[in-house]
């Protein structure tokens, strides 16, 4: 189908698949998206050509196989813009837990042959072996951040990042502090905004999935939930949990005594 | 022969099949030779990393096994943890688990139906290419998928990763007007339902029945979704927790994903088995549309699966209205649980089939081992028995291209995890 419509790739890498569903999702406004972009590659949803060059490609998953740096150079090569969305494209996701381990050791305990599966020892973002554009947080990354971005860059308007916490979003919303009124321990002064504070929306404290806000009191919330009650291995668990390998998380996470205990 | 004698090796990890596939196929003197299905998606070791954490975070982190079923993921974890406090919960955490895990099946049933498996029946690339021609369909299928995201949100904040799920209930309850308002959609939606069993009946289907095992959860008292017992049609009747002496998990030298198999054999999970095991319990209404539909269930023809995933669709919303219309808002939407050591087995109707759970627990509630085994791994053995009998009576003088389409079609009538079931096939066929 040839078209002026700038074209969209969607590319998938070592993920749970939920950010593409970003757009599966749209419901009904989906059927819209084909009048905006010409999706020339999106292998969930049918249009299969990942090595055809696109104006926009939104890449979901972390790198984990020598395989994998090889094609998302390949993309970046297709790719005027390349955004990177959800956990495992920006911070290499929860698998990145393996990074604090050795994830070849990890391998060889569990397969008998692990020289079959080729892997790397790291689960990584997308930005450490290609230049990206722009970079979604999120797990999930929820629809009206993606196509927000989208439209953004198709009108060649800079998209602006959500730099808050997700304190900020309890404040806009009206959603009492869980932290302050309930002592629960909540991971939102340190958590990029962007969810719409569902955690403390449902009376529960923030466990972080939006990845690290650009500026986080790591040391202060961590005593806090000291002072709470949480246990040194129970606080580092909530900096390593979803956006481990987050650079303010993982930081963080480092300077934590349940490191060392543990 | 030695590269054909059979190669057992228990891999203890959760290999996801989500990915690319390969199909590898041999046909010599116009008989298949070799017929190996690859599908690798690399390790993630989520069972490994799970280790460690707590009961509530383990939850949380089980979702994001899978994008399209969260709460399958969710509710095998948490019932796993109840059980072995001995908790039972109250008839409201049931009754409303039961109606989020029946938007799961909403959701994911409309996606598999009309953006997945319609567009290889009705010869078009994509559901966005098929909308021209189908708008109408298409768009029931936008709609209904958003039904089921939204009754999953009710209860979870999001579809994708939802954040409702605890040990003891659900972090809270949904407000009873956004309950009411639900309950609105849910019964504007039953109609469509009902007509998308009859579109779905009146594909065009291959004959193709084939003899198989269905494997299925079953519940004295309900269409099973969130507990019961393990059944087969040839006679099994276990606890989920003696999974093991029954079901093996072998790694086929061909491929990084696990097989599954009953007693040696492999066997089917998923809607068109539960339909077969279960039928007799389903809704008098929803059993007269599956008895007028033109289908004739239980059915040993795959194909039949988009069928089955409409019915079970339609029961889905009808079960949630029933547990919906008259709510009432609980006292407490959990209670504590306390943690107890041991080891602690869930197992629960994902849309796709059965999802298995085990852990090891210690007594402070936290994990220290998992083991999970998701219903695609399940039914890999029987995808590729079924393309060898696909493909053997469809005719493989057909052309390699023709090959490919009907061989991809088969495997999609399993839902496989989205992204290995859509256009993934590289078939190189090698002709003697």
């Amino acid at each position: 189908m040839a078209t002026d419509k700038p074209k969209l790739a969607v590319h998938k890498f070592s993920s749970c698949d939920g950010c593409q569903l970003a757009l599966l999702n749209l419901g009904e406004p989906l059927l819209a998206l084909p009048g905006l972009v010409d999706i020339v590659h999106f292998a969930e949803a049918g249009p299969n050509s990942p090595d055809q060059p696109v104006d926009i490609s939104l890449v979901e998953g972390s790198v984990s196989t020598p395989e994998d740096i090889q094609r998302i150079q390949q993309v970046r090569q297709n790719s005027k813009l390349l955004v990177s969305i959800g956990a495992c494209a920006t911070s290499g996701g929860l698998q990145a837990l393996a990074n604090f381990a050795n994830r070849h050791e990890w391998m060889a305990s569990i397969y008998t042959d692990p020289e079959n599966i080729e892997v790397l020892n790291s689960s990584d973002p997308i930005s450490k072996h290609v230049k990206v554009d722009l970079q979604i947080q999120g797990c999930p990354v929820n629809s009206a951040q993606v196509i927000g971005a989208l439209r953004d860059l198709l009108s060649g308007v800079a998209p602006r990042p959500e730099v808050h916490s997700v304190c900020m979003e309890c404040k806009r919303k009206g959603v009492i502090c869980t932290m302050v009124t309930k002592g629960e321990p909540c991971m939102g002064p340190v958590t990029l905004a962007g969810c719409g504070a569902l955690c403390p929306a449902a009376g529960r404290g923030c466990y972080g999935c939006y990845g690290p806000a650009e500026q986080l009191n790591d040391r202060s919330i961590a005593e806090r939930f000291e002072q709470l009650g949480l246990d040194a291995q129970a606080v580092l668990r909530r900096f390593r949990f979803i956006a481990n390998s987050a650079a303010g998380f993982k930081t963080a996470s480092e300077g934590l005594r349940g490191d060392t205990d543990g | 022969m030695a590269e054909h004698r059979d190669i057992h090796i228990n891999v203890p990890v959760l290999t996801r099949v989500e990915g690319e596939g390969a199909l590898e196929l041999d046909i010599v003197g116009g008989e298949i030779e070799r017929l190996n299905l690859r599908i690798f998606e690399p390790p993630r070791l989520f069972e490994k990393f799970i280790e460690g954490y707590e009961r509530n975070q383990v939850i949380d982190m089980v979702a994001r096994i899978c994008g399209i079923c969260p709460v399958a993921y969710q509710m095998s974890a948490v019932q796993a943890f109840e059980r072995l406090s001995g908790f039972t919960p109250d008839p409201w955490v049931q009754g409303m688990r039961r109606v989020m895990y029946c938007g799961e099946w909403i959701q994911s049933h409309a996606l598999h139906v009309h953006l997945l498996a319609a567009p290889d029946f009705l010869g078009f690339e994509s559901a966005i290419a098929m909308a021209a021609d189908y708008p109408d369909a298409v768009r029931r299928g936008l709609q209904l998928q958003t039904l089921g995201n939204d009754l999953i949100a009710m209860f979870g904040g999001r579809s994708v990763h939802p954040v409702g799920v605890r040990v003891g209930g659900f972090y809270r309850a949904p407000d009873s007007s956004a309950v009411a308002m639900m309950v609105k959609r849910l019964q504007a939606a039953l109609p469509e339902a009902e007509a998308l069993i009859g579109w779905t009946a009146g594909l065009d289907f291959p004959d193709d029945d084939q003899s198989f095992i269905s494997v299925a959860l079953s519940d004295p008292d309900e269409y099973a979704i969130g507990q019961g017992r393990l059944i087969s049609g040839q006679g099994l009747d276990i606890d989920i927790c003696y999974f093991d002496s029954h079901f093996k998990e072998i790694q086929s030298p061909h491929s990084t994903a696990l097989h599954c198999e009953l007693e040696g054999r492999p066997y089917l999970t998923g809607p068109l088995a539960r339909l077969n095991l279960n039928f007799h319990q389903l809704p008098a209404e929803v059993r007269r549309l599956m008895e007028g539909c033109g289908i004739r269930f239980p059915s040993h023809n795959m194909f039949h699966s988009i069928v089955a995933r409409a019915i079970e669709l339609y029961f889905a919303i009808s079960e949630a209205i029933r547990l919906l219309q008259d709510y009432q808002s609980p006292a407490q939407s959990y209670r504590e649980v306390e943690a107890v050591e041991g080891d602690a087995f869930g197992c629960t109707e994902a849309p796709r089939g059965i999802l298995w759970h085990r852990y090891d627990v210690d007594d402070a509630g936290i994990v220290r081992y998992a083991r999970i085994v998701p219903p695609t791994s399940q039914n890999q053995g029987r995808i590729e028995e079924d393309i060898a009998l696909s493909l053997q009576k469809f005719g493989l003088d057909q052309t390699d291209e023709k090959l490919r389409l009907r061989a991809e079609q088969v495997i999609r009538n399993y839902d496989p995890c989205i992204s290995c079931a859509t256009h993934f096939l590289k078939l190189n066929v090698n002709r003697g």
